[in-house]
Formats: C-alpha cells, sequence, structure tokens
C-alpha cells in the first residue's frame, strides 16, 4: 500500500469503525446464537437464513426509536456518555497489529496506549449512570468504579510481568519475538515465567472484568439493577453501549491473542497473518461468550475478594518469580 | 509525496484543537456549579494536555497523562463526589467575604500568569538538551528513570507514602474494635 499517510489513516479509520460496527451486529448475533445452544434453544432462525439478517432487523429498530431524554437528568452528560464509551474504545484498535501490514499506527508504546484509553471507558459509564439520575443506576456507576479499580491492578500487573519477558511495548514486536511455531508463543514461554498459563488465566479473568462481561457484569445487574447503569437509556443511545461493549470484548481478545498467542504468527507455517489473527480472535471471543451463558452471576462481594484476595496476591507472586527466573537464569 | 489538501496547515490545527480542549476543559472545571461536571471538563483539560504532550513528539508522557489522570484520578474524584452526595444541594448566594477572595485569587493567579509569561517570552532560553527521552522504549525508559530522573522518581513515592499514611491516619478512627 503506497497511499500517503494521512489518506492512509483515513482509510483505516473508516476501516475500524466499519469493523467495530459490523463485530458489534454480529457478536450478538453469535451470542444469541450460543446462548440459544448452551440452554437448548435454537436462538434466531426467522429473519435471513438461520436469523443472519436478525443484527439488521435490530439495528433498524434501535434507530427508529425515539430519543427519550427523561427529565430530572444531567441533559449534556446524558447525551455524551454514549460517545464517551464509543470513542476511546475506537481509539484502542489505532495500535493493534492485525496482520504483518496491516496496523494503522505501529507506536513504541502501543500497549500503554491501549490501557490508557481502555481506562476512559469506566468514567464514561460512571457519567451515564450519574447523569441518569435514577438509584439503579447510580448504585451500578459506584459498583463498576469498584470493579474496574480492583482488577485494573491485577490486570496491570500481569502485563508488567509478560513486558518483562518481552523487553518491549510495541505490540508489532512483541508479535515478531513470538515466531516460528506454537511453542515459541508467550504463552508457552515457560522457561522465562514457569507460570505463564496462570499469567494468562489472570489476564482472562480481569478482561472479563473489565468489560463488563459475565460473570463480572455488575454494570447491567438485569435481574437486580433493571439495567444498570444503561437504564434510562433508549434506543441508539442503548445500542451505542453494547456496541462499545463488543468493542471492548473484542480489543481485550486481541491484545491477549497478541500477548500470548502469537498474534498473526502462524502455528504451522501456512497460510496468511490475517487469517491466524482472526481465528485466534473469534475463538476467544466465543469462549467469552461461553463463559457468559455458563456461569452464573457472582456476587458483588465475591468478585472483590477475588480480585484484593486471589489475583492481586498470585499476580504479585508471579511478578517476583519471573524477575527471579529472569535474573537467576 | 504530499498529496492531501492543506497538509502544511495540519500542524496549526492540530495545536490550536489541542489548546482549546485543555483551555475549554479548564474553564470548565472552574466556571461550572456541579461538581461532577467541573470533573469532566478536569478530564478534558487533562486530555488536552496529553493532546500537547502527543504534538511535542513524547507519546509516552501523553498516555501516562490520560491513563493516570483521567482514568484513575478523575475517577476517584468522581467516585468519591458520588458517594458522598448525588444530588448537590443549591448554591446559595455568595457572600462578600467569598467575592473578595475570588477577586484576590484572580489578581494572584493573574500576576503568576504574566510573570510566568514574561519568564517563557523574554529570557533567552538555552536550546532543548539533545539527548531526550522520545521513543519510549522500555531500556530507554528505564535507564532515564533510574539514572537520570532517579530524585524526582524517589520524591513520588515519597510523596505517594505520605498520602498512603494521610489516607491511613483519616480512616483509622472511623474503624471500631470488634
Amino acid at each position: 500500500m503506497n497511499l500517503p499517510e494521512p489518506f492512509r489513516l483515513l482509510v483505516f479509520l473508516l476501516g475500524t469503525m466499519a469493523f467495530v460496527g459490523a463485530n458489534a451486529a454480529y457478536l450478538v448475533w453469535v451470542e444469541r446464537k450460543g446462548a440459544g445452544r448452551f440452554q437448548r434453544r435454537t436462538g434466531p432462525t426467522e429473519v435471513g437464513y438461520a436469523g443472519l439478517l436478525q443484527p439488521i432487523a435490530d439495528a433498524i429498530k434501535l434507530m427508529s426509536k425515539q430519543l427519550i431524554l427523561p427529565p430530572g437528568v444531567d441533559a449534556t452528560l446524558f447525551r455524551l456518555a454514549p460517545l464517551l464509551v464509543l470513542a476511546p474504545a475506537m481509539m484502542c484498535f489505532a495500535t493493534i497489529p492485525f496482520s504483518e501490514t496491516l496496523v494503522p499506527r505501529n507506536i513504541n508504546v502501543g500497549l500503554v496506549m491501549v490501557f490508557s484509553f481502555g481506562s476512559i471507558h469506566v468514567m464514561a459509564i460512571m457519567l451515564g449512570g450519574w447523569a441518569s439520575r435514577n438509584k439503579y443506576a447510580i448504585i451500578s456507576a459506584a459498583r463498576i468504579v469498584s470493579q474496574n479499580v480492583a482488577y485494573e491492578i491485577p490486570m496491570l500487573l500481569v502485563v508488567i510481568t509478560l513486558l518483562m519477558v518481552t523487553g518491549t511495548m510495541n505490540l508489532h514486536e512483541i508479535v515478531q519475538q513470538q515466531a516460528g511455531g506454537f511453542w515459541n508463543w508467550n504463552f508457552f514461554r515457560l522457561a522465562a515465567n514457569p507460570l505463564m498459563p496462570v499469567t494468562f488465566i489472570i489476564f482472562y479473568i480481569c478482561m472479563l472484568a473489565e468489560t463488563n462481561r459475565a460473570p463480572f457484569d455488575m454494570a447491567e445487574a438485569e435481574s437486580e439493577l433493571v439495567a444498570g447503569a444503561f437504564t434510562e437509556y433508549a434506543g441508539m443511545g442503548f445500542g451505542v453501549f453494547f456496541m462499545a461493549e463488543y468493542a471492548n470484548v473484542v480489543i481485550g481478545c486481541s491484545l491477549a491473542t497478541v500477548l500470548f498467542f502469537g498474534g498473526w504468527q502462524s502455528p504451522i507455517g501456512v497460510l496468511p497473518g490475517l487469517f491466524w489473527f482472526l481465528l485466534k480472535l473469534y475463538l476467544l471471543v466465543f469462549s467469552v461468550i461461553w463463559v457468559r451463558w455458563t456461569f452464573p452471576r457472582t456476587q458483588f462481594y465475591g468478585l472483590l475478594n477475588l480480585s484484593w484476595k486471589i489475583l492481586i496476591p498470585l499476580s504479585l507472586f508471579i511478578l517476583l518469580l519471573t524477575s527471579a527466573v529472569m535474573k537467576l537464569f | 509525496m504530499n498529496a492531501f489538501p492543506g497538509a502544511e496547515h495540519f500542524a496549526a490545527v492540530i495545536f490550536v484543537v489541542v489548546m482549546a480542549t485543555a483551555l475549554g476543559g479548564a474553564l470548565i472545571a472552574v466556571s461550572t456549579t456541579r461538581i461532577i461536571r467541573s470533573v469532566c471538563g478536569l478530564a478534558l483539560c487533562c486530555m488536552g494536555l496529553a493532546g500537547l504532550y502527543y504534538f511535542l513528539n513524547s507519546p509516552f508522557l501523553a498516555l501516562m497523562e490520560i491513563l493516570i489522570y483521567v482514568g484513575a484520578v478523575c475517577v476517584t474524584i468522581v467516585f468519591a463526589v458520588m458517594l458522598a452526595e448525588p444530588d448537590e444541594p443549591p448554591v446559595g448566594r455568595k457572600s462578600w467575604g467569598a467575592r473578595l477572595w475570588g477577586a484576590g485569587a484572580l489578581l494572584a493567579s493573574l500576576l503568576v500568569f504574566a510573570a510566568l509569561t514574561r519568564l517563557g517570552a523574554d529570557m533567552p532560553w538555552a536550546s532543548a538538551p539533545v539527548e531526550r527521552v522520545t521513543d519510549g522504549s522500555v531500556p530507554v525508559l528505564g535507564v532515564a528513570l533510574l539514572s537520570t530522573y532517579s530524585l524526582a522518581f524517589e520524591m513520588i513515592s515519597l510523596v505517594l507514602l505520605v498520602a498512603i499514611l494521610g489516607a491511613l491516619v483519616i480512616a483509622r478512627p472511623g474503624r471500631s474494635n470488634p
């Protein structure tokens, strides 16, 4: 591709938007089909073959609904919150390497970039909850902060452990280090960190919690909080929150793919990189959906105890172990 | 190869946008009466500052500004505000004392602004040091933090220690013995 730089960025911007939109639409379909299968139902079947046109029908329905502004809400923040949830999620895609050449902006601090823009979405959901002036929404907003603060710590500790192994924050270089066969993936680099699979599991749990997916969906606990922070949102306002949730799931899974499973590196040396990246990415996304429909929602205290009493000590121990191993051998 | 229309104005436009974000955020932060909105203004201001850092070619500092100030500090402030009082009481009439304090603060900040502007514009500044941490790669950052800037690094940890001790001192009396 020899487009001039501004055009290239414009193309990537449009591509990212399309990717986020398509993902949100069809992951909802996958989620509903998956939920159906896990619960011995069939899921959507009516609209199109196997319900494949269902997301489009849903989108038309959401867009044709009125955007209600309930009395008493903080109008500016209420309208701004869905945007603030979605925009940072799109920014995170700017540095994720989809294949060897398909990366919008390859910057040295790519990993920090994903985390810094990922941290904004907590604030946005919280503002949405607060601006709704609804007690369920405010409870949900308070929950989401304590949850995200609690799980940010083990996540960052795990990533620091991984950084010590890779020695770079450039996602492209991290993938390049894992070239040549699946035994070179970070997931299997037991020489540097004997507990690498445990590290991945901690990362995965924290990712579920950070993206507010079940069993940690405290922000939108339907059975106790109506719809949590999104209770007062109607039509596409609600839809945008959902798009952001799926965008965050995709980002989390891409990051897991890049950090642990070799990104676009092929395990056996056939087929182009993009194919392998998307395959690994969607396998992880499917596992996220699988977890959601298999485990019941945890209690809030259980959630916080899991982070502060198990995950943080464990990740600190892994950090110490890795530094000791790397220093000694 | 410079085919994009108006490419030579990009830097100026980006600078203006970033400065407007920072200034607008700061104005929102000080002028609104709702405390959550002023936190939002603070977050916006920090985003503007981060943009300025990026504009000045230090992406690491820009991202740290977002990660720490927007992602951590602002979230903590909003959380504290929400726990304290979700519905704020209406603001009463300002007393003459408050106005006097406001005028004094305005005068003091104007003086500081004028002094800093004069300092920045008139001083013969030495040119920027040749060696700068701009690429943000881990080895360069680590060496810089633990050699050139080690004093600042240690001072920050001291500040954090004092903050933790302060939090303990404040929180301790609230806890009754079982």
